[in-house]
């Protein structure tokens, strides 16, 4: 800087001593923390070579603990989605007593530890549990087995999708379902021809973090299973376990079919951000736009 | 269509509530709903359309009880503040979207045509497949209306429809639907707190007080005869001065102004800045000039009365005194109501 004087940054707050060993520290953490760990993983997988890992991926258990953590995520994902849409349009667009504490809840399992939900769930639903007579007598298992992972599964990640809901469809009103009523529209037409597209991305991202945590899920999990192999053990159960068998390159293997599904995730949910971002007809953008385009006189 | 609302009554635990209003709009009439923010007169907007329903009282289409009629099958047609254009569809779709959902089935060539009909006559002809992020605050509105025309309305209902838009487009388009209105001769209920808008566009004009209607009538007859201190206050600046009243007139530090039929007690006169004469000597209430404010078109004085009370009028730009001269104000066209 020409004009600036010596001694005195361009800026209030720049200070280029100050900003550079602020980007070093962070640079640094991110290395150890982040990075470091995924380059592990990768290169422990391949560590026995790439037969090795084929082989890791094809065994029976991995497979089917693949396959458990697949169906838990199918049948968790759309149920919460299906919950997330429901309590985010309840809340918005609807007035009743108790909606501050509603909204509370849901959030609930974000500042829960996953693994006092499993607890919880062994108090209801195991033998010794609220429910546990009734069940065992109707034979119904719910714990140690897919239902078990499943509710747990979908206790864990309740709230994704709502909570990327809720502020969005807060800040849209209910005019635009207003108006669609109005012209005559039905409930069902309202919400998927006016409602839904306006918070399609919104959705899609919720839903991208709600499954990658379905897929992820250990802690609530690990308690309701009961990490049966080749029966109730998800991906992540099963990798611990190869662990602690000593089996480091089949663990990381598999770690790496997890991690893979989180770059997924990452690159699925940015482009997500971009297309949310980049659009002009957003109804936040609306109401503040008048100012912006100058009126053409007819 | 006639509208008749009768008794309606809506109760909220805040504000914005209706107190029994009954209200007379025939066919074809444009009415404006004036009042302050709180005092109802979007609630009533919406339980005619069906937005809101009515705790007690009826609202009649006609002959039709349309108390109990959800706003899907009310044929109304209902522009907001916001516009609430549909933002994922273009213009062309916006306005579509209610004959596409409607049960009376249309040809999409049909759609087309109504379409292209009803551009035409809100003068957007080139717009049909612009997003609504992409054009003006004012040609949103007159997609709105288009889109609520579309349906082929037995009434048109519009809330604040103008608030959003800044001082010039908001009078274009307030002339611009009057024009709409007399071509089309559709019953129209319009809301605002704009008594220069209500005045500008409506035959009538309905004015309302937290939650009750205090006067009604064309805007001449508002304007001319202001049914109490609140309306002759809401509809323009207006002077008030505390007044004595014995015997049918009203006393203002001794001068004693007509005031049949007001009951004895305290009262009060108010009257318009344009009402008020100035005289170095003479007859009328004696004050003290303090302040002169300069516009284009006048000078704005600020005065007090000997009493102490404070008096605004506007003079002639040529108005000669300053700031500290005494003199007497004369009053025009006082009026005096009961104090409230």
């Amino acid at each position: 800087m020409v004009h600036a004087r010596k001694g005195k940054p361009p800026r209030v707050g720049d200070n280029i001593v100050f900003r550079r060993s602020l980007l070093g520290i962070v640079l640094v953490l991110v290395a150890l923390m982040i990075v470091a760990p995924l380059v592990v993983i990768a290169v422990e997988a391949f560590s026995r070579g790439a037969v090795y890992f084929a082989e890791s991926i094809a065994d029976p258990d991995t497979r089917h603990a693949i396959l458990l953590t697949v169906i838990t995520a199918l049948i968790a994902v759309p149920i919460n989605t299906a919950f997330g849409v429901a309590a985010a349009w309840a809340i918005t667009k609807h007035d009743f007593r108790g909606k501050r504490l509603l909204t509370v809840i849901i959030e609930l399992p974000f500042s829960v530890s996953p693994i006092v939900a499993g607890v919880a769930y062994l108090f209801v639903y195991g033998l010794q549990g609220l429910f546990g007579p009734v069940l065992q007598s109707m034979e119904i298992k719910i714990l140690f087995a897919l239902p078990g992972i499943v509710l747990a599964s979908m206790f864990v990640t309740a709230p994704f999708v709502a909570r990327e809901l809720i502020p969005l469809m807060q800040a849209q009103g209910r005019d635009l379902e207003e108006a669609a009523t109005s012209l005559g529209a039905s409930g069902w037409r309202t919400f998927f021809s006016v409602t839904l597209p306006n918070i399609k991305w919104a959705l899609l991202y919720g839903v991208v973090l709600c499954n990658s945590r379905v897929m992820g899920e250990f802690g609530a999990v690990s308690v309701v299973s009961g990490n049966i192999r080749g029966q109730t053990n998800t991906l992540p159960l099963h990798i611990e376990l190869l662990y602690h068998d000593y089996n480091a390159a089949g663990s990381f293997a598999a770690a790496s079919i997890l991690a893979c599904l989180a770059i997924v995730t990452l690159v699925v949910k940015v482009a997500l951000e971009r297309q949310g971002a980049g659009r002009v007809q957003r109804p936040a953008a609306l109401a503040g736009a008048d100012s912006i385009i100058p009126e053409t006189k007819p | 269509m006639k509208i008749r609302l009768d008794n309606v009554v809506k109760e909220f635990e805040t504000f914005r509530a209706v107190h029994g209003v009954s209200l007379d709009i025939e066919s074809g009439e444009l009415v404006a709903l004036l009042g302050p923010s709180g005092s109802g007169k979007t609630t009533i907007l919406r339980m005619v359309a069906g937005l809101e329903y009515a705790d007690a009282g009826a609202i009649y289409f006609g002959d039709e009880n349309a108390t109990d009629i959800p706003v899907r099958e009310r044929g109304v047609g209902f522009v907001f503040q916001h516009y609430a254009l549909f933002p994922h569809m273009t213009v062309g779709e916006n306005i579509a979207f209610g004959m596409k959902v409607s049960k009376v089935k249309r040809s999409p060539q049909a759609i087309a045509e109504r379409v292209k009909e009803l551009l035409d006559l809100v003068q957007l002809s080139g717009l049909k497949d612009r997003f609504p992020g992409q054009i003006s605050g004012g040609q949103r509105q007159r997609v709105a209306l288009a889109r609520a025309l579309a349906v082929d309305p037995r009434v048109l209902l519009l809330d604040e429809p103008f608030g959003a838009l800044d001082a010039n487009v908001r009078r274009d388009l307030r002339r611009w639907l009057r024009k709409i209105h007399d071509e089309l001769g559709i019953t129209t209920l319009f809301v605002t707190h704009d008594q220069e808008e209500a005045l500008d566009l409506a035959d009538r004009v309905v004015i309302l007080n937290k939650g009750k209607i205090v006067q009604e009538g064309t805007p001449e007859a508002v304007c001319r005869n202001p049914a109490d201190a609140f309306v002759m206050n809401f509809l323009g600046d207006a002077n008030k001065l505390d007044a004595d009243i014995r015997g049918g007139k009203a006393y203002v530090d001794a001068v004693a102004f007509d005031a049949e039929g007001v009951p004895d007690g305290s009262g009060q006169i108010l009257f318009r800045p344009a009402d008020v004469s100035w005289r170095e000597q003479g007859q009328g209430i004696a004050a003290k000039i303090l302040r002169v404010i300069d516009r284009p078109d006048s000078r704005r004085v600020l005065a007090m009365t000997g009493s102490g009370q404070a008096v605004e009028f506007d003079t002639a730009p040529e108005f000669p005194y300053r700031k500290g001269e005494e003199g007497f104000i004369n009053i025009r066209r006082p009026r005096v109501y009961a104090a409230a």
